[in-house]
């Protein structure tokens, strides 16, 4: 299988890689980069576990090609906090119990990430439609939700 | 799985590339990459291009240019096609959206193709390098067809006169019971003097719904008006059985679901 390179910046970080031709970003991020952050949950588009932001734009990255990817600003759960502070939305996530199992979570960050960096102060409707291609098993959701709005208010309140 | 991707700047070299055994398209991959992921062995090999005109909507004059690889989220969010960013909004959830093409929609077996369904109604004309056909007859021919989708063109439709209406279970991206695209034209005391509607979910493919479209025409967009239409709306279908609805299910309510969009 040919080998292709391919460069990207992951996290703020720069990062270049040989893949196979055609592996997923989600499989080159896991194996290659050591990125465990995005879950590999039905590979099939439907779960959103897998969602990662290119670009400033949510994408599935088991459905996403790596070599797709060269040039492009990829961020993923892992590089949230800083300096060993949570993102507010993680920060919600744990304190409105939005987490159970956990699988569904990096996924559910950065679905609510895309949304906040452009809808700061989102409607409950908003984040519902946000979040629509992510699966959760074990919430019910409605924590989610409310983590979500939880961290926009919080936001909203550093920004005043 | 493990594909060798080629990658071409060009459309004509895509297009060559394109006639190796098992070589497929790519577009946004939601349908072909999840095919390669679920073990989809016809696949061997994926060819895309990056020729820039794929990727930009023209519009000008009343007409529209959409070019194969832009998604929905980009048709969703363009200014000057709002009366269409309801059916582009229709296709999955917000990175799907941001993923899926034009060009890939027109090969979406159903549940699948609710874009598409939109563009019938519009009457597209699809492009290749090729030449142009008709969107009814390309979604006729698509199983046979090897060149690559670069474009649809339509006419943008007068304020008010498109419709779209997609019925699912799961609120608010589940997958189509159906979908329903409609261009009305009105004379003045309101007389339906065209019309065309097409259903998705109601065959294999995106159809036209001739048959009510004909009863249509000449009469008022009234609970009466429209009851000859509602009475043709099943003509012709052979609606798909899946886990969201059976053939039997669709055809019930699809005249109900007509009717709300025709009196909408
Ligand atoms: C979780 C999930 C939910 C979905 N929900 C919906 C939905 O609600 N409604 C809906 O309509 N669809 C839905 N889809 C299906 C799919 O995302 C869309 O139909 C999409 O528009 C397909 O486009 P694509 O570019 O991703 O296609 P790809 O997967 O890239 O390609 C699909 C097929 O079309 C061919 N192809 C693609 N582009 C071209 C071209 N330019 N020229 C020639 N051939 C081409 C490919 O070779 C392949 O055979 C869903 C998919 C998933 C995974
Ligand atoms: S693993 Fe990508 S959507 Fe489920
Ligand atoms: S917390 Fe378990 S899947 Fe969401």
């Amino acid at each position: 299988m040919a080998k292709v390179p391919v460069q990207f910046t992951l996290n703020g970080s720069e990062k270049a890689e040989f893949v196979d031709s055609g592996t997923t970003l989600l499989h080159a991020l896991r194996d290659k980069i050591g990125d465990t952050s995005p879950k590999g949950g039905c590979h099939q588009g439907t779960c959103g576990a897998c969602s990662v932001i290119i670009d400033g734009e949510l994408r599935l990255s088991c459905l996403t090609l790596a070599e797709t990817c060269n040039g492009a600003t990829i961020s993923t759960t892992s590089g949230l906090s800083e300096s060993g502070v949570l993102h507010p939305l993680q920060r919600a996530f744990l304190d409105t119990f939005a987490t159970q199992c956990g699988f569904c979570t990096p996924g559910m960050i950065m679905a609510a990430k895309v949304l906040l960096d452009h809808t700061p102060n989102p409607s409950r409707d908003e984040v519902i439609e946000a979040l629509s291609g992510n699966i959760c098993r074990c919430t019910g959701y409605e924590p989610i939700i409310q983590a979500v709005l939880t961290a926009a208010r919080s936001n909203s309140q550093n920004a005043a | 799985m493990a594909l060798a991707l080629q990658t071409f700047a060009t459309v004509k070299d895509a297009n060559a590339a394109l006639k190796a055994q098992g070589s497929r398209y790519l577009g946004g991959g939601t349908l072909v990459v999840r095919a390669a992921n679920e073990g989809d062995v016809s696949v061997s090999g994926l060819v895309r291009s990056t020729e820039p005109s794929l990727s930009t909507i023209v519009v000008a004059g009343g007409k529209v240019r959409i070019g194969a690889s832009v998604t929905m989220a980009a048709i969703a969010s363009h200014p000057e096609l709002g009366a269409l960013a309801k059916a582009a909004r229709a296709v999955g959830g917000p990175a799907i959206r941001n993923m899926a093409t034009v060009g890939g929609n027109l090969f979406a077996p159903a549940p699948y193709g609710d874009f598409a369904v939109a563009l019938l109604a519009l009457d597209a004309i699809v492009g290749t390098d090729d030449g142009e056909t008709p969107i009814e007859i390309f979604l006729a021919k698509r199983d046979g067809s090897r060149a690559i989708v670069t474009s649809v063109s339509f006419t943008l439709p007068k304020a008010d006169s498109f419709r779209f209406l997609k019925v699912s279970r799961v609120k608010p991206k589940g997958v189509s019971v159906l979908s329903i695209a409609s261009v009305l034209e009105r004379s003045p005391d309101g007389i339906v003097s065209s019309a065309r509607i097409a259903l998705g979910c109601m065959a294999d493919r995106p159809m036209r719904a001739r048959a009510a479209e004909k009863a249509l025409t000449g009469r008022s967009l009234t609970k009466d008006g429209i009851a000859p239409a509602l009475a043709a709306a099943s003509d012709g279908t052979s609606p798909i059985t899946d886990p969201i609805a059976s053939a039997w299910y669709r055809n019930e309510v699809l005249p109900v679901h007509l009717g709300r969009l025709l009196l909408a």
